[in-house]
């Protein structure tokens, strides 16, 4: 079989099928089956650290909260032995079993916006053995307040914090939404980042029109919506260092390929995985080692065949007798430099 | 090394029992519970006994379980003990019994409490272990939280060496829920006061096949009496063995105690007899009597049982020419209280044989019943009564006792305390914090070298807006005062609403520091004063000073948890610490409590510690400013005239006041007085939208408390309606001219929010709202106005109404209402119900547990009447009873239904109406309009029989109410009917008999706070499950059905409440035993109970709660009795269970064994729900037929 050997945030990777963190990593079994299904990498759900702490806030609360008001009872729960750690620590030791029980690299999510207790966390993370900690940076569209500036600040002093206190591998997953991705993208490749992940969804939620309600849904991703990842990956292509991870959008081996193409390392999904199981992991890989293997092309060759070219080596796209994708390529994205 | 710490009396016996004991088999029952719960909790955290072994500690189905346990235990040579009060050490008599007639070396720990006579009390007196003194156990008191520690380590010492089995107990809260600084003992010093010898003694007593013997056999007349002689000398020897121990507890600690002890002047001439706390109070009184010139001396009997003679009788001066015996218990129709005839009885022997020169004039009195308080000025009192010419005999003393004359005046504003002792009292409500803080407080203080601390805390009998007192001391000598403060240094009120209500100066000195909680501001507060206060203020010199603590508990996110800003104000203001020193310390508490669960919560709080001071100002007092309105009345003018004058001094907190004859001798109360009492417990009310409104019902259906009530009337009965009475045209067809009002009882509202969750409607216009609302009570007279108007409109015609939907059923008026149960209960909507439903012909045993509390603690019931003066008969037994208290109910109403009918025939003639002879004798009584049609031919029926004269027509004049079907109902709650009622549950259900049985399923025990029953599900923590239960919930109603003759219905309101409507109406229309198993949110599952509902629609939903029916009369008909009513689960075991606390701890704590359970409870969820689903299907005869049946 084709070669499909990947290398990505520095790890190897025996495809560039990646399992996008989602539902799928809860349980160790489930970490398991997406590693025998095929993935080349397994990127964990994510740990929503001050989700939990506010959690831990409120359970505090409701524990005690009836506490001392009638003589009959004082109190209505047992004291439990716990450590301040409880937020994160069954997170930790998903990490730690999950990383053990499979032969493909394990990345950590760390999802937040502030930068709290994320490097604490990040190192033990490290600790258990994730292989790369993928940070997901997610501001709620709330807090109007804050100019395009301060956001760009904020993720970069999160990359910082987090590079600072790790060894492995440090990941950041992108929201689409900066007023410049690709700028936005640069800064954080020039502060460490050792990976660009595209895109964030956002999970909006909906309205129900009957029940006048605003539903917080979550929704599988279609391919239409690989088209913007797909947008940027082209252009990053060449532009960082950092590796490119592509996400959203994945339903067949074409769309595999055609990230690939675009540029990306590796191609992230969960919807896929969702819809037909782990198992189809293996039917994405053997679908791009044999377009591969159709088309004559290696891996290393295919990927990013299709980026939008940097100008100091547009020739070789023309020596490529590429042309006229090249000039569909600068109509569909115009030009970037 | 020894180390101080400040422990409650519970935690005090606690410690040495558990450290004593391999084995704790246990039930909850207040005061007790704390101790075994303890022993739990150290159990589950690995703690080990002196033995290096962790104890095992086993909770029983009762406590008649846990001593038979206990007994087994013992005679497998484990080292046993158990923990418990009242009516719990009443059931262990038998065992008692037993163990004492093997000589079998055990201690019972004693939280010792009142039992239940005219009325429950949950509260300390000697009631219960006196009535275990017959049992052959030896009794031994303590009199402080000291004490408690040391003698339960006596206890254990002597028990081993006399074999003899030990009650220690101590008073219940007084002692068990007293914190006070005391010196623990360390296992080093346990170990060397336990001998190793007995110990293995004990143990080679224990049964074993390897030396086989019998033991307990049956004994016949011709040894059983000698049996028992043969081990009087062990009794006599115990005296000096228990004292040889105390002498050995002395050396090794430095702590002397005697099995009496005498203090006072050598040559006294009065000296006064008493058993526990009370002893505190009357030392200081003989110290300043003897200093004042008088000679005086007390007794204080530490062992009661074997009697110390001798040990008492070197203990009393021979110049005593008065003795008082104090006795804390009741034994009507005695000659005399137990201590009492003890003393005089030696006392007489003592004359009679020389031993003593001459007999002292003894008399006897009780005290403190129910934790009454018992002062120094009270002690006072009985030297006085002493010192009198003729002492009564017999008196009583902390009450007035007008109608015996038994009861002593004593001088309430004596003051014998410590001067260099700081006290202070604080008013809060329940969960404000206010408890929480101020037992912080006196850790903080208590850790400071040469400073002792004591708190108590009193509680009021609601469940919701509940009111505390705590009162404290601390100060630079032990603090030895079992009775509450007076004259307190510090006061603070934490909630305006409370100074609205009650004096809170009542425990004021001059010169008192009150600290207020007050949104005015320190300008305003003064004109919002009640003008009494203000006048004390004045009087007093009180120094007052005012904090805004809501708004600095909201400005540091804290809501409306304000406790820690008081407490850091309280600090500031009354000096007991430098300032700096305080607020560090106070910061380091409230890391200490919650770092391990929150560093939001430590943060949060941190700064409203900080930002505290600048909110607080001292007050400028007018000289000569009057607010011109007094306290508020607890109760209307125009209420009857026994709550006027009886239940508004309970509510005034002057219940203490009232005299002998105010109140019923048999504990007989007027019904539904709580709609007297408005509490205005909550600041955000429901509000009615009347054009949104559907008129469904729903929210009228769930609500807890029945504040909110549906009419409908005539269009032009609303004329002259005030201002904020809200109407509608009535949603029905055919009814043109008719409104219909939903009224909100503001003023009873709790603001639980139920309504707006249960509301199907959401107005167009305004998506976020419903047609039910909360909204802030602003106009209280407004609402009082629209209240009163609404009840000037008749109650709709019960033969009128659709009970068959939940719209139809709030039209039917609530003998429920307004009880004290939590905010948002899960249970009270039932009963409401049923009230509804079946309210005016309808007799209720209620079992112990939380409705018989919201259900029947004075001062003010919510069980109540309609308009004609009928409504539900309540009535609580015991808690193990239940059942079998309402089978006795039915049995009397059958007895009598069958007499009232058989004299009916009799009187046939002289009655002279055939027609409405025959229509009592065959009316159907069925439905709502033929039970209203029966009694009023019964109401005709007592007017033609009211001039008859004979036997027959006296008869049926005393039982012609039993010719309306009278509705038999058991209620109780999981505790009661899964665990300690369950074997006379499961009789009643087999008995055949038309009663009804309601479980309310919180699945744990709520009253007692959160032990587990059989019915807390796999996986729930709770007490005594703290890792999670470990076995599968019973499934009550599966085994009910196995009868055949059994009506039994599963049900959860918030599910679907017309099912549970109809399973209602069809359980009490079946003639025979029915059984519903009622799903009841609970605060102890953890979680908002607003959404109460929802998690009831979740548990259904996900198969853990599944609806059903099971009724013997489709199966006569030839139909599949089994009714599955909800449908296949959709929702996963996790998405119910995440939402609660009883849950997620577990996951907190140990997130394997949580998955592992999990699992498991999802697989037997699926088990069950296939098994389900199968008996749905099958045919009528693959069940049991109903053997009373004739089809």
């Amino acid at each position: 079989m084709t070669d499909l050997t990947t290398t990505y945030l520095g790890l190897t990777l025996r495809n560039p099928v990646v399992a996008s963190a989602g539902p799928l990593s809860q349980t160790v079994a489930g970490v398991r089956s997406l590693a025998d299904g095929g993935v080349g990498a397994v990127v964990m759900y994510s740990l929503f650290e001050e989700q939990l702490r506010r959690e831990a806030e409120a359970t505090a609360a409701l524990e005690d909260l009836y506490d001392d008001s009638h003589a009959e009872a004082l109190s209505y729960f047992p004291s439990i032995p716990r450590s301040a750690e409880d937020a994160s620590a069954s997170y930790l030791r998903l990490v730690e079993e999950a990383a053990g029980a499979i032969d493909v690299p394990l990345i950590a999510s760390l999802n937040g916006a502030s930068i709290g207790g994320w490097t604490k966390t990040a190192r033990r993370l490290a600790d258990a053995g994730a292989a790369a900690i993928e940070l997901n940076i997610y501001f709620v569209p709330g807090d109007i307040s804050m100019n395009g500036a301060m956001v760009e600040e904020r993720h970069l002093a999160i990359l910082g914090a987090v590079k600072e206190a790790v060894d492995i591998p440090v990941a950041v997953k992108m929201s689409p939404y900066f007023s410049s991705v690709g700028n936005m993208a640069l800064r954080l490749d020039a502060s460490g980042a050792d990976g660009l992940v595209l895109f964030n969804r956002f999970l909006q939620p909906d309205i129900d029109l009957d029940r006048l309600s605003v539903e917080s849904g979550v929704t599988l991703s279609s391919p239409a919506e690989a088209r913007l990842p797909r947008t940027w990956i082209s252009v990053l292509r060449g532009q960082v260092e950092a590796s490119l991870a592509a996400t959203t959008g994945v339903d067949t081996s074409d769309d595999v390929i055609k990230y690939i193409l675009a540029g990306a390392d590796v191609v992230m999904t969960t919807s896929s995985l969702i819809r037909r199981g782990p198992a189809y992991a293996q039917v994405l890989v053997e679908g791009l080692a044999q377009w591969l293997a159709a088309k004559g092309l290696t891996l290393s060759r295919a990927r990013g065949l299709l980026a939008v070219p940097d100008e100091a080596s547009a020739d070789a796209y023309e020596r490529e007798g590429y042309v006229s994708a090249l000039e569909k390529a600068k109509s569909t994205y115009g030009s970037l430099r | 090394m020894s180390t101080q710490a400040i422990i409650d009396g519970n935690e005090a016996a606690a410690d040495v029992a558990y450290r004593l004991s391999e084995l704790c088999s246990i039930y909850p029952i207040t005061p007790s519970s704390t101790m075994a719960e303890l022993a739990d909790e150290w159990s589950a955290h690995d703690r080990t006994n002196i033995f290096g072994q962790v104890p095992t500690v086993i909770e029983m189905q009762s406590e008649g379980g846990a001593a038979g346990a206990m007994h087994g235990a013992l005679q497998g040579g484990a080292l046993s003990t158990t923990f418990t009060a009242s009516q719990g050490l009443l059931l262990m008599i038998p065992n008692m019994f037993r163990i004492a007639g093997e000589l079998t070396s055990t201690v019972f720990h004693v939280a010792a409490r009142s039992l239940a006579t005219q009325g429950l009390s949950i509260f300390g007196d000697h009631q219960d272990v006196m009535s275990v003194r017959q049992t052959g156990v030896c009794l031994l008191s303590s009199a402080s939280v000291q004490e408690a520690h040391d003698m339960a380590a006596v206890a254990h010492a002597s028990t081993l060496r006399t074999r003899l089995p030990i009650v220690h107990f101590f008073d219940g809260f007084r002692t068990s829920h007293e914190l006070n600084t005391l010196t623990k003992l360390t296992d080093d010093e346990l170990r060397q006061l336990i001998s190793r010898e007995l110990v293995l003694e004990h143990r080679s007593r224990a049964l074993s096949p390897a030396n086989p013997f019998i033991r307990g056999t049956a004994q016949n007349p011709d040894t059983y009496f000698q049996s028992r002689e043969t081990a009087n000398l062990y009794y006599s020897w115990a005296p000096k063995v228990i004292a040889a121990e105390m002498d050995k507890f002395a050396e090794l600690t430095g702590r002397r105690y005697n099995l009496v002890e005498y203090h006072g002047a050598p040559d006294a001439d009065r000296v006064v007899v008493i058993m526990g706390s009370g002893i505190e109070a009357v030392l200081p009184v003989v110290d300043r009597m003897n200093a004042e010139g008088a000679r005086v001396g007390v007794i204080q009997v530490r062992l009661y049982r074997p009697f110390p003679s001798e040990a008492f009788l070197e203990a009393l001066p021979e110049t005593a020419t008065g003795v008082a015996v104090l006795d804390r218990t009741k034994e009507a129709g005695a000659s005399g209280e137990p201590l009492f005839l003890d003393v005089t009885s030696l006392l007489a022997e003592a004359v009679s044989s020389g031993r003593r020169g001459s007999l002292p004039t003894t008399i006897g009195g009780r005290y403190g019943l129910s934790s009454k308080e018992f002062t120094p000025a009270m002690a006072r009192a009985v030297f006085d009564e002493l010192a009198a010419e003729t002492p009564r005999p017999r008196f009583t003393v902390g009450i007035h006792d007008d109608v015996t004359n038994l009861s002593l005046d004593y001088d309430p504003g004596m003051d014998f305390e410590d001067p260099q002792t700081l006290r202070a009292v604080f008013y809060g409500m329940g969960s404000d914090g206010t408890v929480g803080a101020n037992k912080n407080t006196i850790k903080i203080l208590g850790s400071e070298d040469g400073t002792y601390a004591q708190g108590y805390f009193v509680y009021d009998s609601k469940k919701s807006g509940s009111r505390t007192v705590s009162h404290l001391r601390f100060g630079p000598n032990p603090i030895r005062a079992p009775y509450l403060v007076n004259r307190a240094g510090f006061i603070g009120c934490h909630h305006w609403s409370i100074l609205e209500r009650v004096d809170i100066l009542e425990f004021a000195r001059p010169g008192t520091v009150l600290l207020l909680n007050s949104a005015y501001g320190p300008e305003d507060t003064w004109a919002q004063l009640p003008e009494p206060l203000q006048r004390r203020i004045v009087e007093l010199g009180v120094k007052v000073y005012v904090v805004d603590a809501g708004t600095v508990a909201r400005a540091a996110g804290l809501g409306s948890r304000t406790n820690t800003i008081l407490q850091t104000c309280f600090f500031a203001i009354s000096g007991v610490l430098p300032r700096e020193q305080a607020i560090e310390k106070i910061k380091t508490a409230i890391s200490k409590t919650y770092a391990r669960k929150s560093a939001e919560v430590v943060r949060k709080n941190h700064q409203a510690v900080d930002s505290a001071l600048e909110m607080l100002h001292e007050m400028v007092i007018p000289a000569d400013a009057w607010s011109g309105h007094g306290l508020l009345e607890p109760v209307p003018g125009d209420a009857p005239k026994f709550v006027r004058t009886v239940t508004a001094e309970m509510l005034r907190g002057r219940g203490d006041d009232l005299p002998v004859s105010a109140l019923p001798v048999d504990g007989t109360y007027p019904s539904g007085t709580t709609k007297y009492e408005k509490r205005n417990i909550s600041d955000i009310v429901a509000e009615w939208d009347a054009e949104a409104c559907i008129q469904c019902g729903n929210c009228a259906f769930v609500c807890p408390h029945a504040v909110l009530r549906a009419k409908s009337y005539p269009a032009d009965a609303a004329e002259g309606a005030p201002e904020g009475f809200l109407s509608a045209p009535l949603n029905a067809a055919g009814l043109p001219q008719t409104r219909y009002t939903l009224q909100v009882y503001a003023e009873d509202c709790t603001g639980c929010g139920l309504c707006v969750e249960a509301c199907p409607v959401k107005p167009v216009d305004q998506p976020s709202r419903r047609a039910i609302n909360l909204i802030p009570l602003l106009e209280r007279d407004k609402e009082k106005k629209a209240v009163e108007f609404f009840e000037s409109i008749p109650v709709n015609d019960r033969s009128r109404v659709d009970f068959g939907t939940v719209r139809g059923t709030q039209f039917l008026e609530p003998l429920f209402e307004f009880s004290g149960a939590c905010s948002g209960c899960g249970e009270t909507p039932y009963l409401k119900l049923l009230s509804q439903l079946f309210g005016d012909r309808a007799t209720i045993a209620n079992a112990t547990g939380c409705s018989s509390i919201y259900g029947g603690n004075l001062p003010t019931t919510p069980w109540a009447k309609n308009a004609l003066g009928r409504g539900p008969a309540w009535s609580n037994s015991l808690f193990e009873d239940n059942a079998e208290f309402g089978l006795g109910m039915r049995l009397a109403a059958d007895l009598h239904e069958d007499l009232a009918r058989a004299r009916l025939r009799e009187l046939r003639d002289e009655i002279g109406d055939d027609a409405l002879v025959d229509g009592i004798l065959d009316a159907p009584q069925r439905q709502g309009s033929e039970l209203t049609d029966q009694m009023d031919r019964v109401l005709r029926l007592k007017e033609r029989i009211a001039g008859l004269q004979g036997p027959a027509a006296e008869d049926l004049r005393s039982v012609a109410d039993h010719l309306v079907r009278r509705s038999i109902w058991i209620v109780g709650g999981d505790g009661w009917a899964y665990d300690i009622g369950s074997s006379g549950v499961d009789h009643v259900l087999a008995s055949g008999r038309n009663v009804n049985v309601l479980v309310l399923d919180t699945e744990v025990y709520s009253n007692t706070g959160g032990q587990a029953s059989k019915s807390t599900p796999l996986g729930a923590v709770a007490k005594f499950a703290s890792g999670g239960k470990q076995t599968n919930k019973k499934d009550l109603a599966l085994q009910a059905t196995s009868y055949g003759s059994v009506y039994v219905a599963r049900v959860a309101m918030g599910a679907d409440p017309q099912q549970t409507l109809k399973a209602f109406r069809e359980a009490e229309a079946y003639d025979g035993p029915s059984l519903i198993i009622a799903y009841s949110h609970c605060i102890a599952h953890g979680y908002d109970i607003r959404k109460g509902l929802e998690q009831q629609y979740k548990a259904v939903n996900s198969g853990h709660w599944p609806l059903m029916r099971y009724n013997p009369v489709i199966r006569d008909a030839g139909g599949n009795p089994f009714l599955l009513d909800s449908p296949r689960p959709r929702l996963s075991l996790r998405q119910y269970q995440s939402a609660e606390l009883r849950y997620k701890v577990l996951k907190a704590a140990d997130p394997v064994e949580a998955d592992r359970l999990i699992a498991l409870a999802q697989e037997q969820v699926d088990r069950k729900w296939v098994e389900y689903e199968d008996l749905a299907r099958k045919d009528a005869h693959q069940f049991a037929a109903d053997p009373r049946s004739r089809a």
